[in-house]
């Protein structure tokens, strides 16, 4: 299966881009990684394109790596329409003090846009 | 933890504050009151939310099971504050306080702070307050949930909570009404959820 997998720089995007690895192993899925631009987040889009970097080859795992500039939830649909995915993977939401599962409006636009599979890790 | 919100300017209230019994609007007598911790309370509020009708869950709780309603909530009792509304049994004046003659618990609400270190919190002024309120479907739509959440808020102002943001389902527009009832502003982006905040007297 063709993956794409979309990160913004939070700990759920490190959380998200783990378990896509992992399965990757698992089953040898094609992988690539689009890293968004979303200056509020903990990592910048570099310190975010380093990390992927990083954990790729502490898991010995082969894949495409691109930046994706502009307003996220469009960039990253923009792309997984334009390539020939099967599944577009992104994180699955927060949880707040309560425990309320909480999905920003990313993830919205992606549910409501993309043409492909879309899987929520959580 | 969480990034600052927005909270409106003006300071909504005052409160009433627990405890207090109210009659619904099917006539039965509801007592509102708040617990010093919520483990004294905590195997009631279990149950209570054990008899919850799953397909009024929002947003991923109260969890189903009664492991998992116990786990969640004594992950998030520390520091929190809790209102507990009881159904008196009818007729019955009791002068023993033990825990069966309350009644059962049929509403819950309670604020948990957006807080790294809850135990931590000197002031409570500091900190920004999550809420969430739960009613027993049979005790719905009788005014309930309006009186416990007044109740809740006369509460944290009591101990001298300033701050508090709730998120709600964007289709909930009963639940939007009540808070906006009560004094609460759409606050923050809207996505799936609305997010809401009230600033207290």
């Amino acid at each position: 299966m063709n993956v794409l997998v979309g990160l913004g720089g939070s700990d759920e995007s490190i959380k998200t881009l783990r378990q896509t690895i992992d399965r990757t192993q698992d089953v040898g899925d094609d992988l690539t990684i689009a890293v968004l631009e979303k200056p509020e987040s903990k990592r910048s889009q570099d310190e975010m394109y380093e990390e992927a970097t990083d954990l790729l080859s502490e898991a010995g795992v082969d894949a495409d790596l691109v930046r994706l500039e502009g307003d996220p939830g469009s960039a990253l649909v923009d792309h997984a329409e334009q390539g020939e995915f099967d599944q577009l993977v992104i994180g699955g939401g927060t949880l707040s003090p309560m425990g309320k599962i909480q999905l920003g409006p990313i993830t919205e636009f992606v549910l409501l846009n993309a043409p492909t599979t879309v899987k929520l890790v959580r | 933890m969480g990034r600052a919100r927005l909270y409106p300017d003006e300071p909504s209230g005052p409160f009433p504050s627990p405890p207090s019994t109210i009659e619904d609007r099917e006539g039965r007598d509801i007592e509102i009151r708040a617990p010093g911790e919520l483990t004294t309370d905590l195997d009631a509020v279990v149950e209570m939310y054990d008899q919850f009708d799953p397909t009024d869950r929002a947003q991923g709780i109260p969890p189903t099971g009664e492991d998992r309603i116990r786990n969640w909530l004594e992950t998030i009792a520390d520091e929190s504050v809790n209102v507990i509304a009881h159904h008196k049994p009818d007729g019955d004046i009791d002068v023993d306080s033990s825990a069966d003659s309350d009644g059962e618990v049929i509403a819950h609400a309670m604020l948990v702070p957006d807080a790294d270190d809850p135990a931590a919190i000197e002031d409570n002024g500091d900190i920004e307050w999550e809420l969430a309120i739960f009613v027993l479907q049979d005790y719905q739509q009788a005014g309930i949930g309006t009186h416990l959440l007044k109740h809740l808020l006369g509460h944290a102002s009591d101990v001298g909570i300033e701050r508090v943001w709730l998120t709600v389902e964007r289709w909930n527009n009963p639940a939007i009404a009540l808070y906006e009832r009560v004094g609460f502003e759409a606050s923050g982006t809207e996505s799936f959820e609305q997010e809401m905040s009230i600033r207290l007297e």
